[in-house]
């Protein structure tokens, strides 16, 4: 039985999520995406050239994504540089971002978006995606919509929100699935699943995922306005 | 149905503006099913029909008869290309480069060098972003001496002014010369530069705000 959430917060309820625009001066955007104890920056750099040139993509631009864990972001430094790991982050990253990108006014070209994780607690694909999404309308890329990531699962028998480590590490039991939508066309760009869980219970954290992602919308439109409004 | 978002409203990527077939998109939004979405952070600016957005960021987006400042970075056999801060580099032909008469397999960097900073106009932008620079106008040359300051494209009708007040008080206050790109490169010569940087970046910074003219005034008159 899992009567009470480790940290004490509902079954529904977020970290504590906060973001920041502008936080790598000389990337074209660049935002930093906080949710509970984990912290992703993410900088955009282009559109700009892309080499090597059998690369290049004449129809429209490319988006080229690269995930990277700190090797202090952890309890136990991991070694830097990639790994397997932050190679499939990085894959679906740029799967979750592509539908929202318009790129084809930059043929031949490259849009970078170089995502750091500087403190992981759990959910740092979602936290990276959040931040890249971010970083991308700061840079003023043309996008169909905003990205909205959030990890829903199951910790023991409880359907719950935005899993830290220690409820992804329970003993009885944990299911982690992290989903990034899409809010405005209401599609789901990333679903990965960590874990066993029953076909009901998957509907109903997807449920829960899409409620949580509106909140996560705000958050992300309040820092937008911020920086630019009183422009 | 109709309008949404009014006039002069800030909006964010994803952002419904219309609804309905009485609308068309221009720039900076698109049209999905029957609604007109911003594409941009930006502000919106409604024409009759039209509804575009005046983007707040974003690289520089090439139209024909821009004037923008590039750097040569490479010479080919019959023009050179430009680096102008986009994607894509531009095209500058030898027949569009000068009226003088070049004979075939000539050295071309006699007229432009590796490196060089020049002036031109954009007089085509064709499909895939294949860029035409012509030299052929009043003012474009090679730059010669001074330095070259990056600022936010954006910002740049802020630097002009209104039918050009805003750099005229920058030349005469600072005694700098000074020309301006709409690709967002400046290039400024002159004995106090410094003072003149300063200048351009408070207007960036500071560009939505009332009486920019009388701050920058203060600013260049001050530590005359």
């Amino acid at each position: 039985m899992y009567s009470k959430r480790l940290d004490g917060r509902g079954f529904d309820e977020l970290r504590k999520i906060e973001a920041k625009l502008g936080v790598v001066e000389s990337a074209q955007g660049s935002a930093m995406f906080r949710i509970g104890d984990t912290i992703a920056i993410a900088a955009v750099r282009g559109p700009r050239d892309l080499y090597p040139k059998f690369m290049q993509n004449p129809k429209r631009g490319t988006l080229r994504c690269n995930y990277n864990m700190m090797s202090f972001s952890v309890d136990e430094r991991i070694r830097p540089g990639p790994s397997r790991r932050s190679r499939e982050i990085s894959l679906v990253t740029e799967n979750a971002l592509m539908p929202a990108v318009n790129l084809s006014d930059f043929p031949n070209a490259v849009v970078d978006v170089f995502i750091e994780i500087i403190q992981a607690d759990a959910g740092t694909r979602c936290a990276g995606i959040c931040a890249a999404s971010l970083a991308l309308a700061d840079a003023g890329i043309p996008m169909r919509d905003l990205v909205c990531a959030i990890s829903v699962g199951k910790v023991g028998d409880k359907i719950v929100v935005d899993l830290n480590k220690l409820e992804e590490d329970y003993e009885g039991g944990s299911t982690d699935m992290p989903v990034a939508f899409l809010p405005r066309r209401n599609e789901i760009s990333l679903l990965q699943l960590d874990g066993e869980m029953k076909k009901e219970d998957i509907l109903k954290a997807l449920e829960l995922a899409k409620k949580s992602c509106e909140k996560i919308l705000e958050v992300q439109r309040n820092v937008l306005m911020e920086k630019y409004k009183n422009e | 149905m109709g309008l949404l978002i009014k006039e002069k409203e800030f909006v964010i990527p994803g952002d419904v503006i219309a609804e309905g077939i009485d609308y068309l998109p221009a720039g900076g939004v698109f049209r999905e099913k029957d609604e007109i979405i911003a594409e941009q952070i930006g502000i919106v600016n409604v024409d009759n029909r039209l509804i575009r957005l005046i983007p707040l960021t974003g690289i520089y987006r090439p139209r024909p008869g821009d004037v923008v400042i590039g750097q040569v970075v490479n010479i080919g056999f019959n023009g050179w290309s430009i680096d102008m801060g986009f994607s894509n580099l531009a095209l500058l032909s030898v027949r569009d480069a000068t009226s003088e008469f070049i004979e075939r397999k000539s050295d071309l960097s006699r007229f432009f060098d590796f490196d060089d900073y020049i002036v031109s106009k954009i007089s085509n932008v064709g499909k895939g972003n294949l860029i035409d620079l012509t030299m052929k106008g009043h003012g474009l040359d090679k730059l010669h001496n001074g330095r070259i300051i990056d600022v936010n494209p954006s910002k740049i009708p802020r630097i002009i002014g209104k039918q050009g007040s805003m750099i005229n008080t920058l030349k005469s206050l600072s005694n700098c010369m000074m020309q301006v790109g709409q690709n967002g490169k400046v290039w400024i010569s002159g004995e106090n530069c410094e003072k003149l940087i300063e200048a351009i970046r408070l207007i960036e910074r500071e560009s939505h705000t009332h009486g920019l003219t009388e701050k920058i005034e203060k600013l260049l008159g001050e530590k005359q």
